[in-house]
């Protein structure tokens, strides 16, 4: 596939990994988070890792949005679809996510719930138009990657008068949640997680712009090299962040300029500011409640906000207590240092957030990487 | 067929509206109307000396000295036509397959029909004719079957089952638990072509080249196979749960590791496509008219060979090996240089959100 196998090429991947074997300090070790779990991914699958010396380390972040939607968010939709009797449509990878009393979106379609595993937000759209007698609430979830599709939606609906369509909003920002890992004990006061520099996520920057990013440079001095996903991007960008590290430099660098540049995408971020604005607080996952981390649907649009339009409330739920999802998200753990990870917690079962889309952690671990730990 | 026999066959007051008639619940409850439809579709383009016995069953003649083989399957797809084929020649090649992946010589059909109240006869003809099609190009004829009709809404249009009985000849037979340290794997051809072609269609995705489904009988391609002269230890076909899940269930059985190359593997560039666009692994996506086999070492090229020379098995290639591992690890050394798990299918595929 054009632009796609260039980057997969194993040849190359060999002179590049010979080139960060040259390029890496064998007196010092290299600790960088790929905070997206689309990276997560890649690294998993192509078997990346195995291509790194053994001072370089990957950490997996909290970048996988299924991975840090609260179980009390899933509540509500579940409470939607079965209490309320919407057709409530998702992405596919939300219909597993583990929620309260052992239920899931999926166990709940099982249960009568009328739930739709939809492409995009159009198709929600589109079934609201189709039932005119059902509500219709599409349950919109994650990063800025995946916002400006839902404010295309509701301006949709806008346009046609649609009476019928609404968005329970869980849409996240990726700013905040790297804020919140460098602003943690374990980072920050107790030392326990070295990091030493980012891979920011190309998707999300392709809507952003690299500058959100120049922040973290030059405040915590971590160096970030937004990359692509497929593996050789990776690769290079484990490159470049050695050398910002070996040279003492802390910068925004840019991996992915065939679809990335400084400012991103103005017209999809107005689409946004038009439809959005930021919530105060918002749980996350894992990551607790971050303040100003979310978007919620500006008043403006208040009749397609399913929080409006249903009496939904929201209760916070702790995980599961021998769950290590939280310490997984912020890198403090490893998938294999959970007691129940590949035991109680599989792909089948899954008891925590990480091993529920194959972009979390636990579950790329599980399904590309466990033979390391036999 | 089974309910049919002691009802009076001619002179229906009206033939069977084909064009313009609906399933209805008489043509399930073993009446004139069942009679009707099962002399008049069933019968007609199914029609051999077996099914002609009218019986609850076939009396079929004795074979020579092998041992019978007997697999049964259900279908349920949606949609009922896809690209490529529809639920009628899926149900006749998937049972055949079964059987033949076996070892065995695929013999008989016999076809369970769950139709749904308010189902287009013409579908319906449109599914017996293709069965009627598949079954004549494979040699291998319904001989019995069963009719019942549920109420609208409890059905999805067409349910079938098929159950296929095959005969296998003395020290020919082939099992999931013979695969051994140091065999080598083959796939007859490229993955993931059906399983696309449904989803494709199913969600009106709309690819600009067409996916048509893989759906075929392979025990043609299996005799030319066995007729090279190679040791085969296993044949299996990756329907399901795609190559992934079926190599290991195979390493179960056999107590073996894996180790595939995803160099070798052979992918139709619009099926990758269409896998990357969705978020989804080839490996993992359903075939029906693939095999997997395992053989020794030796032999692994002359097998290829063979099956190259086949029409089925012209994109054939050899992907991997068989070694000891006590975990029963599918592995694979990726294109990229890197390893990693080849693992079960854990509940269906589901596209990703970004």
């Amino acid at each position: 596939m054009k632009y796609i196998d260039e980057f997969r090429d194993g040849e190359v991947a060999k002179g590049l990994a010979e080139a960060i074997r040259r390029e890496a300090n064998p007196a010092r070790n290299y600790h960088f988070m790929e905070f997206c779990g689309g990276h997560t991914h890649a690294i998993s699958r192509y078997g990346v890792s195995d291509l790194l010396p053994a001072n370089v380390k990957m950490i997996h972040g909290p970048g996988c949005p299924v991975c840090v939607l609260p179980i009390g968010r899933v509540d509500q939709a579940i409470r939607l679809a079965v209490e309320q009797g919407v057709m409530l449509c998702t992405y596919g990878d939300c219909l597993r996510v583990p929620a309260s009393d052992g239920l899931s979106l999926m166990k709940a379609k099982a249960r009568g719930g009328d739930i739709r595993m939809v492409y995009s937000s159009a198709d929600a759209v589109l079934l609201a138009q189709k039932n005119p007698d059902k509500q219709v609430v599409f349950f919109a979830i994650g990063f800025e990657t995946t916002t400006p599709p839902t404010a295309v939606a509701i301006k949709q609906a806008a346009a046609l008068g649609l009476k019928n369509f609404s968005v329970l909003c869980c849409h996240v920002l990726t700013p905040s949640a790297i804020s919140s890992i460098l602003e943690s004990p374990e980072v920050r006061q107790w030392g326990t997680v070295p990091l030493d520099g980012f891979i920011g996520p190309a998707h999300v920057s392709t809507i952003i712009g690299s500058r959100p990013y120049e922040f973290f440079a030059e405040e915590y001095r971590k160096p970030v090299v937004i990359a692509g996903f497929e593996p050789l991007d990776v690769m290079q960008a484990i490159k470049m962040l050695i050398r910002q590290v070996n040279e003492g430099r802390a910068e925004v660098e840019n991996e992915f300029s065939r679809a990335v540049d400084r400012d991103g995408n103005k017209k999809a971020q107005q689409l946004v500011a038009d439809v959005f604005e930021m919530r105060k607080h918002f749980e996350w996952r894992g990551l607790n409640v971050l303040p100003y981390s979310a978007l919620r649907i500006r008043s403006q649009f208040a009749e397609f906000d399913a929080e409006k339009r249903f009496p939904l409330g929201y209760a916070s739920v702790p995980d599961h207590k021998a769950c290590e999802c939280g310490a997984i998200l912020r890198g403090v753990k490893r998938p294999q240092d959970c007691k129940i990870f590949g035991t109680v917690c599989t792909p089948e079962n899954p008891v925590g957030s990480c091993m529920v889309s194959s972009e979390g952690a636990c579950a790329a671990h599980y399904t590309y990487g466990r033979y390391k730990d036999v | 067929m089974s309910e049919s026999s002691a009802t009076p066959r001619k002179n229906y007051v009206r033939p069977l509206d084909i064009k313009h008639g609906q399933v209805d619940m008489a043509h399930g409850a073993g009446g004139r109307a069942m009679a009707q439809l099962i002399e008049e579709l069933f019968a007609r383009y199914l029609g051999n000396e077996y099914l002609a016995q009218g019986d609850d069953g076939a009396l079929l003649p004795a074979q020579g000295e092998g041992r019978l083989v007997m697999a049964t399957d259900s279908h349920v797809v949606s949609p009922l036509f896809f690209p490529g084929g529809d639920i009628g020649c899926l149900s006749v090649h998937g049972t055949i397959n079964d059987v033949a992946m076996m070892g065995a010589k695929p013999l008989w059909l016999s076809a369970g029909f769950i139709l749904e109240e308010g189902f287009k006869l013409a579908d319906l003809a449109r599914i017996v004719q293709s069965m009627a099609a598949a079954a004549k190009a494979a040699g291998v004829p319904v001989v019995t079957g069963d009719t019942k009709v549920v109420e609208r809404g409890k059905g999805d249009g067409v349910f079938i089952t098929t159950t296929g009985v095959g005969v296998v000849a003395p020290g020919q037979a082939l099992s999931g638990r013979s695969a051994r340290p140091g065999d080598v794997i083959l796939v007859s051809g490229t993955l993931g072509d059906h399983g696309m072609a449904i989803m494709a269609e199913r969600e009106s995705l709309g690819f600009e080249s067409p996916i048509v489904s893989d759906t075929a009988a392979l025990h043609g391609l299996i005799a030319a196979m066995r007729a090279s002269g190679a040791d085969l230890h296993v044949l299996r076909d990756p329907t399901r749960g795609g190559l992934a899940t079926t190599l290991n269930e195979i390493a179960r059985q056999s107590g073996v590791g894996m180790m595939l190359q995803e160099k070798a593997l052979p992918v139709n560039p619009a099926v990758n496509a269409a896998c990357e666009f969705l978020g989804l692994d080839p490996l993992y996506v359903a075939n029906e008219g693939k095999l997997v086999a395992i053989c020794a070492e030796n032999d692994a090229e002359k097998l290829l060979a063979a099956m190259r020379a086949h029409p089925l098995g012209s994109q054939a290639a050899i992907i991997g090996t068989v070694h000891e591992d006590a975990h029963h690890f599918v592995q694979m050394t990726t294109a990229f240089g890197g390893k990693r798990i080849v693992d079960w299918l854990s509940g269906e595929q589901l596209p990703r959100i970004c």
